[in-house]
């Protein structure tokens, strides 16, 4: 099995061996179990006693990559595994099957390892930097980069009431009770401190991002709930950062001041707003460098990653929100970023990302089981109960109170369905396990511990497994399933320009009005430095359209229909109509031109390839490429042929000349068909053809 | 000044459109402060130069448009009722006018209402169709003038085929209100107005 190469290198080291030279060699061959002292024995023993170790066996060499490969790996193969046992998979979300193996590997681990020595240090802990600094950044990155910017926008009050108004009301709610609680005599919990239970409630008020993402988008719900949920998990983590360090503080100072509460209040806002300003600059930064990859196009996936990870990084520096960072440089780079990359580059962003974050949060709950394993834990019946009711209560009367004072502001109003997710989809997650983690070592800390784990243990099996039957039983709106149409998109941009009108015509500063600014003032400026070439002034509608024929074009090439097209000979068959005008193809940018030249290409070889075994119940379609469906796609050639027919109208038969002419200018000889084809499909695919290239000019 | 007396707004004609539009009082009296602003000529109607004067509208795309659609048939002044009139379409639906009985005619800022001002809006000759021509005109209005005729032509095509279901190529009303029945209009075409 070993190549040439090695078994040259091989004789190479045993001649050298054989005339046992001096340590130069010794180090060459890299052998290092040979500690210094060893390798001058062997040298004074000039022919060495031993025999040369043909295979010798060296694991602390790679052992801490092999370990977390090995780790990574197995988490994967797990994923797997849930999704053949499809009963399961259908009832358990798999953030639950996800901490039950962690549990289990951790309790496998603890009992391998429970005659070794030093019990703590093999079974792997989730510890803070691990999480914060390698597990985190990818699903966040993740969720801002795909974020739903006008949903978002819209809600934009409502979110930011229930992040930071909630998140106070949840952190003091639980604190104050849990201090009244832990002044009960039958509890033994009387030197729990107040500045301790505020600490405690801030750690464990905070939804948490990855858990609301693993279980709500298992379900499907509507935007508009799914946005306010993942919206407040985003943007509490400025809330949750500076309660915990400012309790953290506190509880070493043991006083508060007056000074300090108001010292704290500035703190959120230089948090938050500084943030945001850290992931604004990085993220323009990024956008501007995206302008000048033209060249090397296969790095323009590394700047979105790179830049991003360092806004979170340069944002933890100065213990600002890393998050808010993170969804900020996000949000700002992506409009700008996509308009420059290439198809394939966007294609490798958004699977990467996701690959990323699917494995990130697979880790995260897999090490939670661990952990839980693993951990001391000081159990208090009274004080865990206490908490997971504490919880539970004060979510509801939050969400309640705020939804009251809110739907006065709001157009379409938050009705008792949409109060109930919101309420029932406040889950805890790891983040809460961090951050308890981060805690100094007080005897505390463990029964601390203990109920945030039971927390997040109850959160997650009973609220995640809960809520899929309760939306069905509810009969929420579930998010639809289309992609945007074209009239959508042009009548959305006219109701937008027709409001902005309105509310000039009334006086009116309103939200259309500083959309309206926002999007003039991107127009004017900010579009013309950062996206290269003639894309910088391409109105939104036209991107919007291009990006739309091009997916279809791609989708129809993929699915091999176009293994319909005909030859050469037969096309010359066509009788030209006598009143041919000569129409100019119109022309299109270079770039452009190179670009569907090149995505052609690619795609209609690929094509010739699959022609060997072509039938279309054969065809492999990932099924969640693109959201492709056999019937989805069947429904839209229909409606492709419906257009054709109608398109015959407007375009006449000279397009096959003008097909023609592309065919040659792109020098292909399409591949000859067999005669089974009919007539009819011929011309039809053909005025498809003729259709798309015009679509592209 | 002026006698300005014969156009100050009397306590009946606010509980009339009150009734028509259903706007509260201080609404009411808010946007008769907002009319008389706008009134240069001070004779209680508005005509076309008073909206042009207003400068965010002439950068609007649809601003002609919106300047017309707030005068009747055929008219070049608009008073304040007509004015309030057409205000009233964007004015949010409330949830308790949902469960009420329905009066006689639909109130003004019901969803069908709102879509079929915006129609109009597109529907320049009233034919209570969208023709391929009219979508142009909008389409060119909204995207400028760097798109080519023929771009323009395909999309104003792609869209009238996607919503086109009974084969007329033209877009009428009832199609309209279906390609739009994921938007939520209630939120798109309402202003908040302050209570």
């Amino acid at each position: 099995m070993a190549s040439p190469g090695v078994r040259v290198l091989l004789l190479l080291v045993l001649v050298s061996s054989a005339h046992g030279d001096a340590s130069g060699i010794n180090r060459t061959r890299g052998n290092r179990t040979l500690t210094p002292e060893e390798e001058e024995d062997s040298q004074q023993h000039h022919n060495n006693t031993k025999a040369f170790p043909v295979l010798s066996f060296n694991f602390e060499h790679v052992r801490k990559p092999f370990e977390i490969s090995l780790w990574i790996l197995l988490a994967l193969l797990m994923k797997l595994g849930f999704h053949l046992i499809p009963r399961v998979s259908h009832i358990v979300p798999e953030s639950c099957l996800l901490i039950v193996v962690g549990l289990l590997v951790g309790g496998v681990i603890k009992a391998l390892d429970s005659d070794a020595s030093d019990t703590n240090s093999s079974v792997p802990v989730l510890n803070t930097k691990l999480f914060f600094l390698y597990l985190l950044p990818p699903i966040i990155l993740d969720a801002g980069y795909f974020l739903p910017i006008r949903h978002f926008t819209e809600n934009l009050g409502t979110i930011l009431m229930f992040a930071v108004v909630g998140t106070l009301w949840n952190a003091f709610f639980i604190g104050g009770m849990m201090y009244g609680v832990c002044q009960i005599e039958a509890a033994q919990l009387g030197d729990v401190d107040l500045l301790s239970c505020l600490l405690f409630g801030s750690i464990i008020s905070a939804v948490d991002p990855v858990a609301v993402l693993a279980v709500f988008e298992e379900i499907h719900i509507n935007e508009l709930l799914y946005i306010l949920v993942f919206g407040e998990s985003l943007l509490n983590d400025a809330v949750t950062v500076v309660l915990y360090h400012l309790f953290e503080e506190f509880s070493h100072a043991g006083t508060v001041t007056i000074t300090d509460a108001f010292l704290g209040v500035i703190c959120f806002f230089v948090v938050s707003l500084g943030g945001v300003m850290i992931g604004l600059i990085y993220g323009i930064v990024g956008a501007f460098t995206s302008r000048f990859t033209l060249h090397s196009r296969v790095i323009e996936p590394l700047f979105v990653f790179l830049y991003s990870y360092m806004a979170y990084l340069s944002a933890e520096v100065f213990h600002l929100s890393g998050i808010m960072s993170l969804i900020a440089c996000g949000v700002a780079m992506r409009p700008y970023v996509e308009a420059n990359i290439s198809h394939k580059s966007y294609t490798t962003i958004k699977y990467f990302m996701k690959m990323w974050s699917s494995v990130s949060e697979t880790l995260i709950f897999i090490f939670l089981g661990v952990s839980t394993v693993a951990g001391p834990h000081v159990w208090n019946w009274t004080f865990v109960i206490f908490t997971v009711i504490l919880c539970l209560v004060s979510r509801v009367l939050g969400v309640v109170g705020l939804t009251f004072i809110i739907n006065k502001f709001r157009i379409v109003k938050l009705t008792k369905k949409d109060q109930f997710i919101v309420a029932y989809g406040g889950l805890r997650g790891a983040i809460a396990f961090s951050l308890g983690f981060l805690l100094t070592d007080t005897h505390m800390k463990t029964m601390f511990l203990t109920a945030i784990i039971t927390v997040i243990f109850f959160t997650v099996f009973v609220q995640g497994m809960t809520i899929r039957p309760l939306v069905e039983l509810l009969a929420v709106k579930k998010k639809k399933e289309t992609k945007r149409s074209i009239n959508e998109e042009i009548h959305t941009q006219f109701l937008d320009h027709l409001l902005t009108g309105i509310e000039d015509v009334c006086g009116h500063y309103g939200h259309h009005h500083w959309k309206d600014k926002l999007n003039r003032f991107n127009k004017t400026y900010v579009k013309k430095c950062l996206i290269s070439g003639e894309r910088s002034t391409e109105p939104q509608l036209i991107s919007f359209y291009n990006k739309m024929e091009l997916r279809q074009a791609m989708m129809l090439v993929e699915s091999g229909s176009l293994a319909v097209l005909p030859s050469l000979t037969s096309m010359q068959n066509i009788q030209p109509r006598d009143t041919v005008k000569q129409r100019v193809i119109p022309s299109i940018s270079k770039r452009r031109e190179e670009e569907i030249r090149k995505m052609l290409r690619s795609n209609l070889q690929k094509t010739r390839q699959r022609l060997r075994s072509y039938s279309r119940h054969d065809l492999m379609m990932d099924p969640f490429e693109e959201d492709l469906s056999e019937v989805k796609f069947r429904k839209q050639r229909v409606e492709m042929g419906r257009r054709v027919r109608l398109t015959e109208t407007h375009l006449n038969v000279h397009n096959s000349l003008s097909f023609k002419g592309m065919v040659s200018q792109m020098g292909y000889s399409m591949p000859l068909q067999g005669g089974e084809r009919k007539e009819n499909k011929q011309m039809k695919a053909l005025k498809m053809w003729g259709f798309i290239m015009f679509i592209f000019s | 000044m002026g006698s300005r007396a014969s156009t100050l707004l009397r306590e009946e004609e606010i509980e009339e459109i009150k009734k028509e539009t259903g706007f509260s009082h201080s609404q009411i009296t808010r946007l008769y402060s907002r009319f008389t602003s706008l009134d240069k000529g001070e004779n209680g109607t508005l005509s076309r130069e008073d909206f042009q004067r207003i400068p965010e509208l002439a950068i609007n795309p649809l601003g002609d448009r919106i300047i017309n659609a707030f005068f009747p048939e055929g008219e070049d002044q608009v008073n304040f009722r007509g004015f309030m009139r057409t205000l009233a379409h964007f004015r949010p639906i409330e949830d308790n006018e949902k469960n009420k009985n329905p009066p006689t005619s639909e109130p003004l800022n019901s969803r069908t209402n709102k879509l079929l001002f915006a129609f109009r809006l597109y529907d320049l000759d009233r034919d209570d169709k969208i023709s391929r021509d009219e979508l142009l005109q909008v389409l060119r209005m909204m995207v400028g003038v760097n798109i080519s005729d023929e771009q323009l032509g395909s999309i104003a095509d792609r869209t009238i085929q996607e919503a086109d279901t009974n084969g007329d190529n033209s877009i009428s009303f009832s199609e309209f209100i279906k390609v739009l029945e994921k938007v939520d209009v209630e939120q798109k075409m309402s202003i908040r107005f302050l209570h």
